[in-house]
């Protein structure tokens, strides 16, 4: 009686998790996109140099085919996070058996949309208005929200990397100009680390 | 003892049931194909459980059409809540007297 009141405990908890969460995100994932992160701005920082840093020279912005590069720039990386993530994530849930597309990964999307459809906004209006130095504070920020709304409806797990991020986008914005150094450490390390532990914590 | 007794629902006896439930208590409404998804129950079987709970008012059913494929979803009442949690609490109240 004892061990049956136990096992059916054990069991309404693992069926209401596996309802109301998608536990397929790949580990593999964060840390494709990580790197990819980590390249963009390589690349970045090779075709601007020193004056990337510095927030006084902006009317070097001014210039279209600089836009143009970082934007190029910026579609490449999210490209390969993309399909890096759906990549591996899909592989995942086809090992556990979870499907891709249900209730749960709907429910995480949609929840992870809003604040990065509202962020995604912002930071068109701020690049609009020529604040460009204020792009890598609100970037990370919106998506240190994203992930913590998310958070609820995918591993427990992604609530750290939520916080780190929201922390690291509340001191960049003490440091306008080092957008490009606090993006790579947001987007790039942290998501490497991430993955690293999320991988051997539920896939090794 | 007794008293725990007095608040074992009947109708969480079999597994399937209370697999159910729980599916029904962090979801709205849940299709036939849901269940079976995630339980991996026959049918029938299936069939069987979803009408017993419906019998005590649990859970009440919806019938409409996708296409021209029928479908049916279920969604717990506010008696099958009131009756899930009952039984959650005096599981666990069972562990604890236990030890």
């Amino acid at each position: 009686m004892n061990q049956q009141a136990l096992e059916d405990l054990k069991e309404i908890r693992s069926i209401m998790d596996r309802s109301t969460r998608f536990i397929s995100l790949s580990g593999i994932s964060g840390v494709i996109a990580g790197v990819a992160a980590l390249a963009g701005a390589a690349a970045a920082y090779w075709y601007f140099q020193e004056v990337i840093f510095n927030y006084e020279s902006v009317d070097y912005w001014n210039q279209e085919a600089q836009y143009r590069f970082f934007l190029l720039d910026a579609l490449a990386v999210l490209i390969v996070a993309l399909s890096g993530g759906i990549f591996f994530t899909v592989r995942k849930a086809k090992s556990q058996g979870q499907k891709i597309w249900d209730s749960t990964s709907r429910r995480l999307l949609i929840n992870l949309s809003i604040p990065l459809a509202v962020g995604g906004y912002f930071c068109a209006v701020l690049l609009y208005m020529g604040f460009i130095g204020f792009i890598a504070p609100v970037t990370l920020t919106f998506y240190g929200l994203a992930l913590l709304n998310a958070s609820k409806y995918t591993l427990d797990d992604i609530r750290y990397l939520a916080i780190s991020e929201l922390i690291l986008g509340m001191v960049a914005l003490w440091f306008i100009g080092y957008g490009l150094l606090f993006w790579s450490i947001g987007f790039g390390v942290l998501h490497i680390v991430y993955g690293l532990v999320m991988y051997f914590k539920y896939e090794k | 003892m007794s008293e725990i007794i007095q608040h074992w629902d009947k109708a969480f006896e079999n597994k399937a049931r209370l697999a159910i439930m729980s599916i029904l208590m962090v979801t709205d409404w849940a299709d036939f194909n849901r269940f079976k998804e995630q339980l991996d129950l026959t049918d029938g079987n299936l069939a069987s459980h979803l009408s017993a709970l419906e019998k005590v008012s649990y859970i009440e059913v919806r019938k409409s059409f996708i296409g021209k494929k029928p479908n049916t979803s279920y969604r717990v009442t506010a008696t099958g809540k009131k009756a899930f949690k009952q039984h959650l609490q005096s599981l666990e109240k069972f562990l604890r007297n236990q030890g």
